[in-house]
């Protein structure tokens, strides 16, 4: 086995010394104390800048976790999947969220987080509404946490319809990550999308909003890379409308400097009350999702690990922390204590070198294998890289793609609810999981009941504990090895 | 000759208070409102007046 930080620090709140305690006790492989650390094959300083970021690295966002802050609800445009006057607080997506915040508030907030949480590596606003157009507050909230806490990275979210305006400001304020949503370079396409936008003191609606709008989004996109701040373009996948057109939306940003391309699948419910939900446009299928992200690959690298996050969620990407940190639980007074951050950031910084040698000695044995197998592994993860939580606890899968050639991260299913209930499993809860795992091989996981197992094998799926606590990739390409291996061969040399 | 804001239908996102360029739209409580001895329709700044036009909310800005 691996050797192994403990998780507890990796996912809860926890003393600066029960992070150097697990600093310390963990053990370090030989073969992980000689690299470099940067598992990746682009430029170092590139890596350095999205390293600690959750949303542009897979990588750290086993690792690190951001904050949303409410404090800029005004907007420039409608979308036809946005509905202003919908807020639930269970309710997980992009521009919900349940309390708006003053700067001063989300100053507070912030430093409190930052206290609590030492996986915090992020401050994003993004929505709801439109950060650049209500810039103002934007801009007062950045310039006070960014004082108190000066390594924090601020990440703005913005349709574009602003973004020129003010592309000098951000980079004086070295935002360094800007995500832009485009969901389309062509304008007839946009007149279905968007209803109308308010530009230089006027409404427009029909082709002529959509042709302003565009034109905004790749000038705002022109210029942030010309400064070299780092772009996402976060496209809503609508079926029907923007599916067969994604795939010229990631060449066109691409050509413009975009870093990273992030396609998201709509979010329709009649409940939210939006127009796609009240007339009925569905969102798009798993495979309907992977199709249109295979129809863009060779373009601008995706982003497979989006959660759709709230507006005001904090924690690490798969986790919303949220409700921990409402403004009634915000102390009036904060004083900012950088140690839990840094001790953790040395922790992390240990556990990564570990993890990179692991994902190269599983690359080697997936090699040795020499199989034409190719499966779909989910994995039950609590973060830190490994497989660390119980099947009938994971409220959602990372699916992986095994193959000889390697391990490739594909995207996460979310579980509608966990199987288990408190001590004991729902069968109808059970179904809803096997949807979940349509086209899934096999579940590996920190532990599963021979229940739960037993239905799991009856519907054509393998699950099992026997890689409790490894890293990943250990995981997969140990399982896949003792499945597809060719007998094992003089292992004494 | 004035606006008013339907209290019920507001969201509170506040964008039609930095949009008018009288600076008549204030928050009250906890909702927006109108000045009226300020609120000139946006005549003599603008074709319309900004917080219809910005106001994501249809019939929320409405006539006093």
């Amino acid at each position: 086995m691996a050797s192994f930080v403990s998780l507890d620090s990796l996912s809860e709140p926890t003393s600066a010394a029960a992070m150097r305690e697990a600093l310390s006790s963990s053990g370090c492989k030989s073969s992980a104390c000689g690299s470099s650390g940067n598992a990746t094959d682009m430029p170092a300083e590139l890596w350095n800048r999205i390293k600690d970021h959750p949303c542009y690295s897979e990588e750290a966002h086993h690792y690190f976790a951001r904050m949303h802050v409410a404090v800029a609800p005004a907007c420039n445009i409608q979308c036809n999947y946005c509905n202003r006057k919908y807020d639930c607080a269970n309710e997980s997506r992009p521009g919900v969220v349940s309390e708006k915040l003053t700067p001063d508030q989300a100053f507070r907030k912030v430093v409190t987080v930052a206290n609590e949480v030492p996986q915090l590596s992020v401050l994003g606003i993004a929505g709801p509404g439109d950060a650049l157009f209500d810039w103002r507050k934007s801009k007062a909230a950045f310039e006070l946490v960014a004082r108190e806490i000066p390594d924090i990275k601020l990440c703005i979210s913005t349709n574009g319809l602003a973004l020129p305006d003010h592309v000098d400001e951000l980079a004086d304020m070295n935002v360094d990550h800007v995500t832009i949503t485009i969901n389309m370079v062509d304008p007839l396409i946009g007149t279905k999308i968007y209803p109308w936008i308010f530009y230089d003191h006027k409404r427009y609606t029909g082709l002529v909003a959509s042709q302003i709008l565009h034109e905004r989004q790749m000038l705002g996109l022109e210029m942030l890379a010309e400064r070299g701040i780092l772009v996402k373009v976060n496209s809503v996948l609508i079926p029907g409308i923007n599916d067969q057109h994604l795939s010229e939306v990631n060449a066109a940003v691409k050509a413009r400097g975009a870093f990273l391309h992030n396609i998201m699948p709509l979010i329709s419910d009649p409940a939210h009350g939006t127009h796609f939900g009240l007339t009925g446009q569905r969102g798009p299928s798993h495979s309907e999702l992977m199709a249109v992200q295979e129809a863009c690959s060779g373009g601008v690298n995706l982003m497979r690990h989006c959660r759709q996050c709230r507006a005001d969620a904090v924690g690490l990407l798969g986790e919303d922390r949220g409700q921990e940190f409402t403004l009634d639980q915000i102390p009036e007074q904060v004083a900012y204590d950088p140690s839990v951050r840094s001790t953790y950031r040395e922790v992390v910084a240990r556990e990564r070198q570990d993890h990179v040698a692991a994902k190269q000695e599983a690359t080697v044995t997936l090699d040795e294998t020499d199989s034409d197998a190719r499966i779909l592994v989910a994995i039950a993860t609590r973060g830190g890289g490994r497989v660390n939580q119980h099947f009938g606890h994971a409220k959602e899968f990372q699916v992986y793609e095994a193959s000889a050639a390697g391990v490739r991260f594909i995207g996460h299913r979310k579980v509608d609810d966990a199987y288990c209930q408190g001590g004991f499993g729902e069968d109808a809860t059970l179904d809803s999981v096997l949807h979940t795992l349509d086209g899934v091989d096999t579940v590996l996981c920190a532990k599963i009941g021979d229940c739960p197992q037993e239905q799991l094998e009856a519907a054509g799926i393998a699950a099992t504990d026997a890689f409790a606590f490894e890293y990943i990739e250990t995981a997969i390409s140990a399982y896949y090895a003792t499945r597809y291996g060719r007998p094992v061969q003089a292992q004494v040399a | 000759m004035a606006l008013k804001i339907v209290a019920s239908q507001c969201t509170v996102c506040g964008a039609c208070e930095f949009e008018c360029p009288n600076a008549a739209i204030k928050m009250k409580r906890d909702v927006y409102v109108i000045d009226p001895a300020k609120c000139t329709e946006c005549e003599g700044h603008f074709d319309a007046p900004q917080c219809v036009a910005v106001c994501p909310v249809p019939n929320t800005c409405i006539a006093a």
